[in-house]
Order: C-alpha cells, then structure tokens, then sequence
C-alpha cells in the first residue's frame, strides 16, 4: 500500500507525443483517465477521419461517456492525448475554446440554457465569438493607431478591417438561429424558456445550438437515453439528416438499429479500452469476442 | 399605577411623533440605518460574490493561495464577534482623525457579511447543475462568460432566501456601530431623544425605533417573498 502510494507520488511522467496523422480529424493518443484509483480509460488510441460517422456502444461503465468527453477536454484525461485537426488539445498553450468552437457536443441531459429563451441558447455562442472578436479587433486598430502617432506618413501600419458592427453579428446570429429553428419546426418555440418544451424539443434545439457554431465534428452522449420513448424517433431524424450532409460524428448510443443504419464504423467499449471494431455489418453480423457477443445478446 | 405607567409611556410616543425636532431625528436615524446597511450589503455581497468563486475553483496551483486566503477570511470573520471587528475597525485600523464613523461602519459590515453571504452564494453556484455550465464551455465560451452569464443567474434564484435573511440581520446588526460613536442611525437616535435635557425617559423612544427596526425588517421580508415568486414564475413561462 506505502509502495503503491509512493510510486503514484513519483510516477508524475506522461507518455511522450507521438506524431500525429494529419490525415485524422480527431485522433486519441494513449489515452488514460483515472477517478482516483479507477482507471475508466485505459490507453487508448484511436483516429477519426473527416465525413466517418463512429458509433460507439458498450456496457455501462465501460467509459463511453468519459471517452467522448476526453475528446474535447472536458473530462482531463490523466495521460495521453488528444490532436483535432493537429491542434494537441492537452497542450495548455493551445485555446481550448478556440477549438470547441468547431467541435459540437450533444449530452443525454440537452444542458439547455435554462435561463433563457430558446433563440438566446442558439445565438450566445455565435454572438459571443462575434463580439470577443470584434472587440479584439478594435482594441488592435486603438494600439495601431497609437504607435502610428509616431510613424512617419508612408510608414503607417494599416489598420485591421472590422467587417461586422456589433448590431450585425447580433442580427446574423439571430436570422442564423431562426433558419435552424425553422429547419426543425420550432420556429413558433422561439421566445419560450426551456423548462416548458418536451424532452425531443428540448434535444432537437441542443442539436442545432451546437450547429450554429458551424462545427466540424459533432460529439453525441446518449442523446436519445432520456427520452420517452415516443420522441426517440424525432431526435434521431434529426442526427441522421445531419449525418447525411457529410458532418463527421461519434455518437454514443444504446440505439443499435440506429447504429447500424447510420455508422460507418462502429467501437465497442469495455472496461476502459476499445477491444472491438469495425463496420455495422460485422460487429453486428459476425462479432468476433464473447464479450461483444454476450453484449450484443443482451441489447439486441 | 401600572396604567399610569402604561399611559404615559402612550404619551410619550405620542411625544415623539407630535415633535417635530424627534421625528426629524428618527428620520435621520431611519436614513442613516438604511445607507449603512444598504452600501454595506452592496460591499458584502461583492466580496462575497468573489470568494465564493474563488472557493469553488478546482484544486490547481494557481488557485492555492487565493483559496488559503478565503478560508482563512471566512473562518476569522466567522469565528470572531461583530462587535469586536467593528472596534478594530473603528479603535485601530481607521483611527484617524476625522474619518466618519458611518464610512467605517460600512466597511466594517461590509467585509462581516461578505463572508457570510460568500457561504450562501457557495451553496446557490454549486446547486446549479454542472451540466450548465458544461455545456458553455463545450460550445467554446470561457469559464467567466459561463459563470456570469449562465451560472450565477441560475443561483441567484437558489439564493435569495438565504442572502435575504442575512440581510436583515446585517440591518439589526449595524446597531452596534452607535456604540462606538456618534453615527445618528435608529439606535443611536433613540439615545438622544431619551437624553434627561430631551424626553427624559429610555423606554418611549427606545420602542419607538424597535419599531421602525421591525418594519424595514418586515418589508424586506416580504419583498424577498416577492422576489421569489416572481423568479419561480419566469422559470415556468
Ligand atoms: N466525475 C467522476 N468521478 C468519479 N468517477 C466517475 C466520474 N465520471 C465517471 N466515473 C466513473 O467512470 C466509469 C465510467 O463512466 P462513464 O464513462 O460514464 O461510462 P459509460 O458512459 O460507458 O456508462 C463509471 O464507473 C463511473 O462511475
Ligand atoms: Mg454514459
């Protein structure tokens, strides 16, 4: 026990980065995550490429969740790494928000908003890039023309172009979140607070606030484990419209006809570690561990 | 002989309100109670705001001395009677020739209800769902924005109860300060108006500024009750 403890105190060294593929959108690098003393993931490496849909299942605890969260850093994983798009998101020097920017995620729960409206969900993201942004910028054109002051006048350095007033970027992200509500027939929701839509509304609308920032992959827990059963099916419609305009996607779901209808690649996760994967077809068709086996005979 | 008594401390009330030199000290007193624990709970509740979020952030580096600091804030105001900071504050610290009493007060109040406040606003951020504040930071925002956009107004509402009653015990409690000296709030007042050359009895102004205590402390009560309903019902719409 002395042994263990002492050796955990020294034991403070990561794994080294290795290099990335730049071929791979996302890509998971000895990954490892402790709560204390559970070990939830356990050296995992995987790549993700653009336009793949990745479904991933697994038995509970097996740290799907904690997996998906790793990807975009809000779980710390304790050891490994993660690249999206060549940015190594465990680096502190990287701006993680810079990269969640493009990176949506979708939870069991929908985390709307719930002090405020249905419209302020969707724009709050957009209309805070647009303003911190803008305000970036303006204070850069202040420090320009400041040291201009003291330049000569063929010497002056140009000034940084602000394309958008604070007025537009606020009224594109609003026309931006109306086309979204549209596209899924709350319009009408704008206005109301959360608390008063059902369950497959609320989701519908955490899916395309995550849309709004015009994200290059999409993260879904469970999005339809917390839903009555009736409204299952407008969520996944939704999932698979997006899925169709060549968004790259890991979604984890207990939904195995949605899984093999939509993913191009299916990971089964167990005790912390992918231990098989492939297409719908064959994990689903010919499953090779008697885990997956006794799994999938168990969900199925 | 006791309805004498009882009659004539009627008179005497009646004394006070009918002069107008007494009730213009009430007034005084009214508005001097008021500015204190107002500008007091303001300062309180900024400090508070502040600790409680510095109390809440992870277990890193950087936050370990800031977060040493809080505890050690909280636990010694905590720990330690209001009088006794108040005449610190009063007999020590700001015992300069000339500083108001009043400012002091405040200051004093202030940082006491700071770090009680600092415990409620803890509870209210933390009784907000996690999955708030995750899901800002998922979509890019930073952790202040989400704090301050997402969370606090979210607690705010866990929080009024709690935040309100220590309020008005800052109110009762700033009564202290005319022990120290001469600032005119309610207490204080009543002193005066009882002086032998003034009314000449304790008793009459003493109740009549228990009074006035009482229906601050009473309309803030209900204004709290108010406040909470109102918030509940934005959350239904
Ligand atoms: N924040 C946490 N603190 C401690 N243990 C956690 C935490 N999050 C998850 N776990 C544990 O990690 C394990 C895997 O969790 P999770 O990734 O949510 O699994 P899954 O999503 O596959 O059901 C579980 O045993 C869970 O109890
Ligand atoms: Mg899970």
């Amino acid at each position: 026990m002395k042994n263990a403890k002492k050796e955990k105190f020294f034991k403070t060294e990561k794994t080294p980065v290795e290099p990335y593929d730049e071929a791979a959108l996302l890509e998971a690098q000895h990954l490892t995550k402790s709560f204390g003393e559970l070990k939830v993931l356990n050296d995992i490496s995987e790549k993700i490429y653009e336009g793949e849909k990745i479904a991933i299942i697994g038995p509970s605890g097996s740290g799907k969740s904690t997996f998906l969260r790793c990807l975009n850093v809000l779980e710390d994983p304790t050891d490994g790494y993660v690249f999206f798009e060549g940015n190594n998101l465990c680096n502190l020097k990287v701006d993680i928000n810079l990269q969640r920017r493009r990176m949506g995620m979708v939870f069991q729960h929908f985390n709307l908003f719930n002090n405020m409206s249905v419209l302020k969900n969707i724009t709050l993201a957009p209309v805070y890039v647009g303003m911190h942004d803008l305000r970036r910028a303006k204070l850069n054109n202040f420090k320009i023309k400041l040291l201009n002051l003291f330049k000569k006048k063929d010497k002056k350095t140009p000034l940084e172009e602000i394309s958008k007033t604070a007025k537009e970027i606020k009224a594109e992200a609003k026309a931006n979140a109306m086309r979204l509500l549209e596209r899924i027939g709350l319009a009408d929701k704008a206005d109301v607070y959360p608390s008063t839509l059902s369950g497959g509304q609320r989701q519908r609308i955490a899916i395309v606030r995550a849309l709004a920032m015009n994200p290059k992959v999409m993260l879904f827990d469970e999005p339809t484990s917390a839903l009555d059963p009736e409204m299952v099916g407008e969520v996944l419609a939704l999932i698979k419209e997006v899925a169709n305009e060549g968004m790259t996607m890991v979604i984890v779901t207990h939904e195995m006809n949605f899984a093999r209808e939509v993913a191009t690649r299916v990971l089964f996760m167990d005790e912390g570690k992918i231990t098989e994967q492939g297409t719908p077809e064959k994990i689903f068709g010919a499953p090779e561990s008697d885990r997956l086996k006794d799994f999938l005979s168990k969900v199925l | 002989m006791q309805n004498y008594i009882l009659a004539n401390l009627f008179t005497q009330i009646g004394k006070i309100f009918s002069t107008q030199k007494y009730m213009k000290y009430v007034w005084r007193g009214l508005w001097n109670t008021l500015y204190i624990s107002v500008c007091a709970a303001v300062i309180g509740l900024f400090i508070g705001t502040i600790v409680a979020i510095i109390k809440i952030q992870p277990k890193t580096k950087a936050w370990t001395v800031p977060k040493i600091i809080c505890e050690a804030y909280t636990t010694v105001i905590r720990g330690t009677p209001m009088a006794l900071q108040l005449f610190i504050m009063a007999f020590a610290v700001f015992a300069i020739r000339g500083f108001p009493l009043a400012v002091t007060a405040i200051i004093a109040f202030g940082i006491n209800s700071g770090a009680y406040v600092s415990e409620n606003i803890r509870a209210g951020i933390l009784s907000v769902d996690k999955g708030q504040t995750e899901a800002g930071r998922a979509l890019g925002v930073s952790g202040g924005f989400t704090m301050m956009r997402i969370v606090i107004p979210q607690g705010m509402k866990n929080v009024i109860p709690s935040v309100g009653n220590e309020l008005i015990a800052l109110i009762k409690e700033t009564s202290i300060v005319s022990m120290v000296g001469t600032v005119y709030d309610l207490t204080y007042v009543s002193k005066l108006i009882g002086a032998p050359n003034e009314l000449a009895t304790y008793l009459a102004p003493m109740l009549v500024s228990a009074a006035f205590y009482l229906l601050i402390v009473y309309a803030l009560t209900l204004a709290i009750k108010l406040i909470e309903r109102r918030l509940r019902k934005s959350e239904k719409r």
